[in-house]
This record gives structure tokens, C-alpha cells and sequence, in this order.
């Protein structure tokens, strides 16, 4: 295979971090080349400089072995980069076609506007991307507003296609529709670069693999002659367990119940049905479900965040439906949202202003009606510390961090403020290897504490691993419940598809990423 | 060819700390073509304004009493500004301050007593205050657009204003023109000797002082820029949102009513029809070139009452003072248009897509 990218003594610093720090890295035509590391070992910063969304300090690319001068995303759309970030960059109330065309200098008025969008979805489904062209994007899933951001890439012909952490925010389901339009692509003659955390999927797409480690590139390896245990050493420089210690349940009382609860979604359709569920102290209670059949609006049902249209939710035995989400966080429940730039933090202020946002108004923290800032200040520090959130001060501000350590300040805020009670949603999401399993880890130890934790996630592996039982949640209702052993896997899947009682029938394939 | 705008990837900092400076510049040379078009030798109508502005004592003096009610204003629309929230209704709440104050004053013509002054300034406080609650309460409550609500309500408070002028509080020994009776030199703020700067100036310096210490150190001030920031994260964190907003239009109005208060207990001595050039319209600007920094605002002021001081200046040329209005306009404009630049670059492009 032909040499199609070639970075080199790719330096990159920002205040107070060496993001990139002389890497060298080849890339090969029509390979999907994988990129691993830990939170803030520089994946991001690299393909930006790729991209062209920074310049590097020093260093340089070349493209067919020519050397390129990339300093702007234009430069790098003429070079065939192209990049889809993890958090889009489209516009909400146009359609799909004006969204991939947009930019490009036609005289888009004077295009006929079907003509437009025939154009855009010959392109589509010449890579078997689904999509419609006429439809807006606020209309689409987020795995089909990715759809768009590929298609927008593909469309100004970029032959070189960069993927930051694409599989994140999608469903079992979209990874696999994502990653056979990510094969066809290849099998073309484009190049791909993937980042992820995942070492299962980045196994089973990647040509090569090429793992990263404080800004500098350490290894890169053929994927068919590695495995997941030496790319986790790898990466993070130490043994993994994979496996997590988890005591014998022993659940206490009952701290949270809800009953009936019904509530709408955003757009004002009912997104929980009628459900019921009980969680005791000293107890993990998992919700497994495809994103979007409730779990978001359960969470925020119960953190006061939302109304419930009918039904109850206790705390500690005190009715706290629709009460304020300051009276919830007053009965000690902690939530990890979602949403980490939406709700999860402000990314304008600093890593301190962050980390107090729970705490600021409770003692010691507070002063009577001041701010205690040395004690703030020692409680950031100690945080950061324990929680290995990777930042230059406790000044920087919150949007310079990586992804990954975006969700760790999450976590550690979480952690240090609950006492009884804990929603998290999606709480590994974006971080590495070592990171999540430090993660479960914690929450394990806060289980053992007497903590009563509900976790909402997709991902079943995680699911298995931390919680007691586990319910599934299919369009807003509860399908049933399961003991967390890894025999009910074909149980769940099919419970998460929707089907009850036909446990019997095989599982289609597919319920599950690809293993 | 054409001229398209592209998005930066990050916005240029060089840039934006230099956009304000720009914004002054490039204005100032679009004046010198107004100036120039009405015959006047635009290099001398300035250095005449910047004599006539910060050129000797005395005009210095008189920028600095111009200065007073723009801080407080500016500090006032600052603070609105951190929570985004608009407030544009700063010329309202300034004249609705002086008519809290001002009817304290009237009401006791005779009165000698320390307490004259500082029940003037609360009254005052709690006059603009209670005006720009009203936008404030219709934001809280009902999310009503803030921006169209204390703007329109400057009308209404100076028509209120001048209703009581024109009317009920008139001086019988006035010969008909609207002026109130002046007050008793007991509700007169002491001044700087020799000049007309007033105690306003001190008011104005705690002003910003209590402003840094609200946002830095107390927990109201940490949920104002928590709110300012991201919503969101606010209702998240429990933060009691609707009562936040209150708080700031509420400091936000009493700052203008304070400035009113200052102009017509320290200047004027007496209620008239008009008690301001568009002080609060001004500090719109100024709130928006000092970055909603208390100290920048302080400077930033001083700049904008030397420009006031000096537009009287250009009437020894025939030119109206109005050009100060226009040159305010134009600082504005390219300032919000400097903005986009900081986080767009122009591009040019011949032909082919
Ligand atoms: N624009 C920026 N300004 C300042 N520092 C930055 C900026 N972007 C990234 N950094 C810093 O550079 C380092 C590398 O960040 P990067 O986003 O490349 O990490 P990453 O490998 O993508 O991590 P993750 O897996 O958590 O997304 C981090 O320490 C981060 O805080
Ligand atoms: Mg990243």
C-alpha cells in the first residue's frame, strides 16, 4: 500500500501543556487507521493539526509524499482531509443537502433545489449512507446528523476522512451501520483515521493501530498481531485488570423508589410509560436500553429536572416528585448528566468555578453568603489529583480540556459531593481504558460504602459489570428485569429490541457492537 | 471574486484584545470624512475636541463629572451583561432614580440634616432599582424579551419624568418654564473645590469596587456568571435562576437610578425636562468595549466623557454635538462588526468553488 499521509516532528503546545510532542506518524492509502491513547495523550490536537484546525509549532505533513502546507480547514479540504468532530458542526433548522453544500461557493440560489438534493443523495448512496436529503437536521438522530457530517466530507472530496470518537454518542445499532459504511469506504480507496477508546472495535474495523501516550506516538502496531490486553498495556503503560472486583450484594434500604412515573419528551411526546423501579443502599440497579427510549428523560425526571406528568418518586422515603432540582441535590443525589457541555459543566470558566458547582453553597465551602475560596481551592486541588484530571491550572478553563478529562471533572465533582444517592448516566463515555476501569472501580467502593447508584448505560459490558440487576427500557418502559450475569446477555438484547418472552429465538445478530 | 466569511478555528486573541482599539480608530477616521464633508478641517476639530476634552484642568475636570454617571450606568448594564441579560433600559432607570431622589429633595427645601443625602441615595437606589424590576420580573417570570421591554420603558420613565416637571412639581416662582424649585443646599453633594466633580465619583469607585467583590466573592456573584455562562448548567446545579435575574436588574437599575441621583444632587441642583445626553444608552457601548470588567469600565468611561466634553468643542466650528452621537454610533457598529472579525476571517475567492 502507498504511503498517503506522513506527519513528522509534529509539535504542538498550549499553554501550559506539550500536546504534541514530535510525533511521527504514516498513514496508508485506503487503510482505516486507528488511533489510541489515553485521555489528553494529544489524538485530538494531532488530526486537528491534520485537519488543519491548528498549525502546528513545528513539524510537517505530507500528502502522496509532497510536502503540504496546511493552515486553515479550507487548505485541508483542497489536500482531501476532511474531519467529523465529536461534536457537529451543523445548522439545525436547514436540510440535510443545504447543510453539506453549505459553504461551497455555487450560486446555490440559482441551483434548483431538487437538483441539489438528488446530487447529495447519489453521492450518499454511492457510500450506502442513509439519509435523507430533503430532511432538517434538528428532524435526525445524532447518529444520522453523523451520517451528515461524513457525507459533507465526502461531498467536497475528501479522500482522507478523520474520525474523533465517532462511536460515542451512537447506538449498538448506528456502530454497526457506521462501521460497514467506514469498510465500503476503504474498500474504495479512501483513507481513514479513527480515534476511540474501545479496543474491541478498534480490533475488529483497523487496519493499523497506532497508540499514543503523553504527545508522543509509542507503537504502532499491525491489528491482526496485537490484542486488546497489549494495546491496554500500551497505552497505559501498566497491566490492566479487566477485571473488577465486585463483592457480594448486600443492599440495605430502599433509597430511591418511583411509581407510575409518566413524563414527556422535549417535543412533547410521552417518553416514560408507567414505570416502577426500587433501589436500595449498598445496590447498583442498571437501566440498559438503545439511547433514546427514555433513559435521559428518567434521569432528569428524577434529578427535578423535568416534570412528571403523573407518578411518584421518593428519596430516602420523602416524596420529592417535581420538586426542584435544588431540594433533589438537598436530598443528597448526585447526577452525571448526559450532556457534559450542555448541562455537565460551563466551558467559558475554569476548572475551579467547575469543580464547585455542587458544593458552592454548602459548608464549608460557603461563608455565609460568601464564597470560602481557600477551602474551594484546596477541595479543586485535591480533586484533580485524585481523579488524575490532566490540566495545566486550576485557571484553565474547561473547554481546553480533552474530552476526557471534561468527564473526569464531571465524575470527581459527582463523587465528592453525593451521600446517598447516585444517577449516572453514560458515566465512562470518552474515557480511556484506565480511566473508566478506575471509574467502576469508584463506584463499586461507593456501593460497598452504602451508596445506592442507578446506572444508565449502552454499553451492556459495563452494565454486567457493575450492577446487581438490571432493568431494560424499550420506548419508555420497563421490559423487565434481569440478574447481571453475563448468560442474560441474549435476554437483555432482545428485551432492548423491544421482544418479551421469546428468549427462546436466536439473537439477531448485531444487539450488541461487534465483538 | 467574491468576499465570504470563514470560521476561525480558534478566535484570534491578538485580535480581540486590539478589536476595541480599532473599533475606536477606524471610527474616528469615518468621522474625519463627516468633519470633512461639512468643510471643516477634520485634524483641527479633533485636536480642538481633545483640548477642549482632557487639555487643561478645568477640561479635565469636566470630563471627569461626565465621567461619574457613565461608570455607574456602564457598571450597571456590566453586570446585566455577565448574566446575558440585556438591559437596555439604563437612561430609564438613571432618570427614574433622579425622580425618586429628586422628590426627597423637593420635599424638604429646608433640610439641613446629615440625613438629607444619604436617604436621597436610597431613594435613588431603590427608584431605578424597582424600574428595571420591571423587565426583570417580566424575564423571570414570563421570559419576556428583556432588550424590547427596558428599552421601552425609557420613554416611559421620561415621560413620567417630565410629567411631573411639566406639572405637579413645577416652581410657582419659575415664570412658567419647566424647571422644579432648586433644591436646598442641603441635598447638594459636596464637590471637589474648584471644580464641579462630585461626591458622585466616590459612589461611582465603590460601585465598582462592590461589583468585583459581588462576582469574585459571594455566591450570588458565582451563580451570576455560572448563569451568564451556561444556563443550563445553572438549572443543573440547583441555582434558583428567575431570583438571580431579579437580583441583577435590580442592582443593575440601581446603579442608573444612583447615577441620576448624582447628576441632579451634584450638577444640576433642581429637576429639568432633560438630565441626560443618553448616559445609559452610552454605557450600552462602554459596558461592551470594557469586556464587563469593573476596572476597564472605570478607564473606559473617562474616555467617553472626554469624547461628551469635547463634542461642545466642535460648536466653535459649527458643527453639531451631535457628531458625538454619531462617532458613539460608529464605535458601536465596528465594534460588534470587529467581533465577528476576531471570530471569522475574511476570505477573498476568484471563480471556481
Ligand atoms: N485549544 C487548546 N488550548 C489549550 N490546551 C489544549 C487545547 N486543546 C487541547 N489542549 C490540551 O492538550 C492536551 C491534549 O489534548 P487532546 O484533546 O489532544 O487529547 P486527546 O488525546 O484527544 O484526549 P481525549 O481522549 O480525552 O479526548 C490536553 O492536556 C488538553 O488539555
Ligand atoms: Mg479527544
Amino acid at each position: 500500500m502507498n504511503e498517503k499521509v506522513r506527519m513528522e516532528g509534529i509539535f504542538k503546545r498550549f499553554p501550559g501543556v506539550i500536546a504534541n510532542d514530535g510525533v511521527d506518524l504514516d498513514i496508508r492509502e485506503g487503510e482505516i487507521h486507528a488511533l489510541l491513547g489515553e485521555n489528553g495523550a494529544g489524538k485530538t490536537t494531532l488530526m486537528c493539526v491534520l485537519a488543519g484546525i491548528y498549525s502546528p509549532d513545528a513539524g510537517t505533513i505530507r500528502i502522496d509524499g509532497e510536502k503540504a502546507l496546511i493552515r486553515s480547514p479550507r487548505d485541508a479540504i483542497h489536500a482531501g482531509i476532511g474531519m467529523v468532530h465529536q461534536h457537529f458542526m451543523l445548522v439545525a433548522p436547514y436540510s440535510v443537502a443545504e447543510n453539506v453544500t453549505l459553504g461551497l461557493n455555487k450560486p446555490r440560489f440559482l441551483l434548483n433545489e431538487r437538483k441539489l438534493e438528488a446530487e447529495v443523495g447519489k453521492v450518499a448512496q454511492s457510500f450506502g449512507i442513509q439519509v435523507d436529503p430533503h430532511a432538517k437536521i434538528w428532524q435526525l438522530s445524532v447518529g444520522e446528523q453523523q451520517r451528515v457530517e461524513i457525507l459533507k466530507s465526502l461531498y467536497r472530496g475528501a479522500k482522507i476522512l478523520i474520525l474523533d470518537e465517532p462511536t460515542a454518542v451512537l447506538t449498538p445499532q448506528e456502530v454497526r451501520e457506521l462501521f460497514a459504511t467506514l469498510r465500503q469506504m476503504a474498500k474504495a480507496g479512501h483513507t481513514l483515521v479513527i480515534i476511540s477508546h474501545k479496543l474491541e472495535e478498534v480490533m475488529s474495523l483497523s487496519d493499523r493501530i497506532s497508540i499514543m501516550r503523553k504527545g508522543k506516538r509509542i507503537a504502532t502496531v499491525n491489528t491482526k498481531d496485537t490484542n486488546p490486553t497489549e494495546l491496554a498495556r500500551l497505552m497505559v503503560g501498566r497491566e490492566m485488570l479487566f477485571e473488577l472486583h465486585k463483592e457480594k450484594a448486600t443492599p440495605g434500604d430502599e433509597v430511591l423508589s418511583f411509581c407510575n412515573l409518566h413524563a414527556l419528551s422535549d417535543k412533547g411526546l410521552p417518553a416514560l410509560r408507567d414505570i416502577s423501579l426500587s433501589v436500595r443502599s449498598k445496590e447498583i440497579v442498571g437501566i440498559a436500553g438503545v439511547a433514546g427510549n427514555g433513559q435521559r428523560e428518567l434521569a432528569e425526571v428524577i434529578t427535578g429536572l423535568r416534570s412528571a406528568t403523573s407518578g411518584k418518586v421518593l428519596v430516602n422515603g420523602k416524596d420529592v416528585t417535581n420538586n426542584s432540582p435544588r431540594q433533589v441535590i438537598d436530598q443528597g443525589v448526585a447526577h452525571i448528566p448526559e450532556d457534559r457541555k450542555g448541562a455537565g459543566t460551563a466551558p467559558n470558566l475554569c476548572v475551579l468555578d467547575n469543580l464547585m458547582l455542587k458544593c458552592y453553597r454548602v459548608e464549608p465551602f460557603k461563608n455565609g453568603p460568601l464564597l470560602n475560596l481557600g477551602r474551594i481551592r484546596e477541595f479543586a486541588a485535591k480533586l484533580v489529583k485524585q481523579f488524575q484530571i490532566s490540566t495545566p491550572s486550576l485557571e484553565t478553563p474547561v473547554k481546553l480540556l480533552s474530552g476526557g478529562n471534561v468527564q473526569k471533572l464531571i465524575l470527581a465533582r459527582e463523587i465528592a459531593t453525593f451521600s446517598e444517592l447516585m444517577i449516572a448516566v453514560h458515566p465512562t463515555r470518552g474515557l480511556d481504558v484506565g480511566a473508566t476501569e478506575d471509574v467502576h472501580q469508584m463506584l463499586l467502593e461507593q456501593r460497598s460504602k452504602g451508596a445506592a447508584i442507578l446506572l444508565i448505560s449502552e454499553d451492556l459490558d459495563e452494565l454486567l459489570a457493575l450492577s446487581d440487576r438490571i432493568d431494560v427500557i424499550y420506548e419508555g418502559k420497563f421490559m423487565g428485569e434481569v440478574p447481571a450475569d453475563a448468560d442474560q446477555i441474549e435476554t437483555i438484547g432482545l428485551m432492548m429490541a423491544g421482544k418479551k418472552g421469546e428468549i427462546q429465538q436466536p439473537v439477531p445478530a448485531g444487539i450488541r457492537a461487534q465483538a | 471574486m467574491s468576499i465570504f466569511l470563514e470560521k476561525r478555528a480558534q478566535s484570534s486573541r491578538l485580535l480581540s484584545a486590539l478589536a476595541p482599539l480599532l473599533a475606536i480608530i477606524l471610527a474616528l477616521l469615518m468621522g474625519a470624512i463627516i468633519i470633512a464633508l461639512s468643510g471643516t478641517n477634520p485634524w483641527e476639530a479633533y485636536r480642538e475636541m481633545f483640548v477642549g476634552a482632557f487639555g487643561s484642568g478645568y477640561a479635565l475636570s469636566e470630563t471627569m463629572v461626565k465621567t461619574i454617571p457613565l461608570i455607574l450606568c456602564s457598571l450597571g448594564v456590566g453586570i446585566a451583561f455577565r448574566a446575558t441579560l440585556w438591559n437596555i433600559g439604563a437612561e430609564g432607570q438613571l432618570y427614574m432614580g433622579a425622580f425618586a431622589a429628586g422628590g426627597i429633595a423637593l420635599a424638604f427645601p429646608q433640610g439641613q440634616g446629615w440625613w438629607l443625602i444619604p436617604l436621597m441615595v436610597l431613594a435613588s437606589l431603590v427608584g431605578g432599582a424597582l424600574w428595571g424590576l420591571i423587565p426583570g420580573l417580566l424575564k423571570a417570570k414570563l421570559n419576556v424579551n428583556e432588550i424590547i421591554t427596558s428599552l421601552l420603558l425609557n420613554y416611559v420613565a421620561i415621560l413620567w419624568f417630565q410629567y411631573w416637571i411639566y406639572g405637579p412639581w413645577k416652581d410657582p416662582l419659575g415664570y412658567g418654564f419647566p424647571y422644579t424649585a432648586p433644591f436646598g443646599e442641603g441635598a447638594w453633594l459636596p464637590t471637589l473645590a474648584g471644580t464641579r466633580i462630585h461626591l458622585g465619583l466616590a459612589f461611582a469607585v465603590l460601585a465598582a469596587l462592590f461589583l468585583y467583590f459581588l462576582l469574585k466573592s459571594t455566591r450570588v456573584g458565582y451563580e451570576i456568571r455560572i448563569i451568564g455562562e451556561n444556563p443550563q448548567a445553572a438549572r443543573y446545579a440547583g441555582m434558583n435562576i428567575p431570583g438571580a435575574i431579579l437580583l441583577v436588574f435590580a442592582i443593575s437599575g440601581g446603579l442608573a437610578g444612583l447615577a441620576g441621583m448624582g447628576e441632579i444632587s451634584g450638577v444640576i441642583h433642581r429637576l429639568q425636562p432633560a438630565i441626560s445626553p443618553g448616559f445609559g444608552y452610552t454605557a450600552i457601548i462602554i459596558a461592551w468595549l470594557a469586556r464587563f470588567n469593573p476596572w476597564l469600565t472605570i478607564a473606559v468611561s473617562f474616555l467617553f466623557g472626554g469624547l461628551l466634553v469635547g463634542g461642545y468643542s466642535l460648536r466653535a466650528f459649527g458643527l453639531s454635538d451631535s457628531l458625538v452621537l454619531i462617532l458613539q454610533g460608529l464605535i458601536l457598529f465596528l465594534l460588534l462588526g470587529g467581533d465577528i472579525l476576531t471570530r471569522y476571517r475574511l476570505r477573498w475567492k476568484g471563480g471556481r468553488a
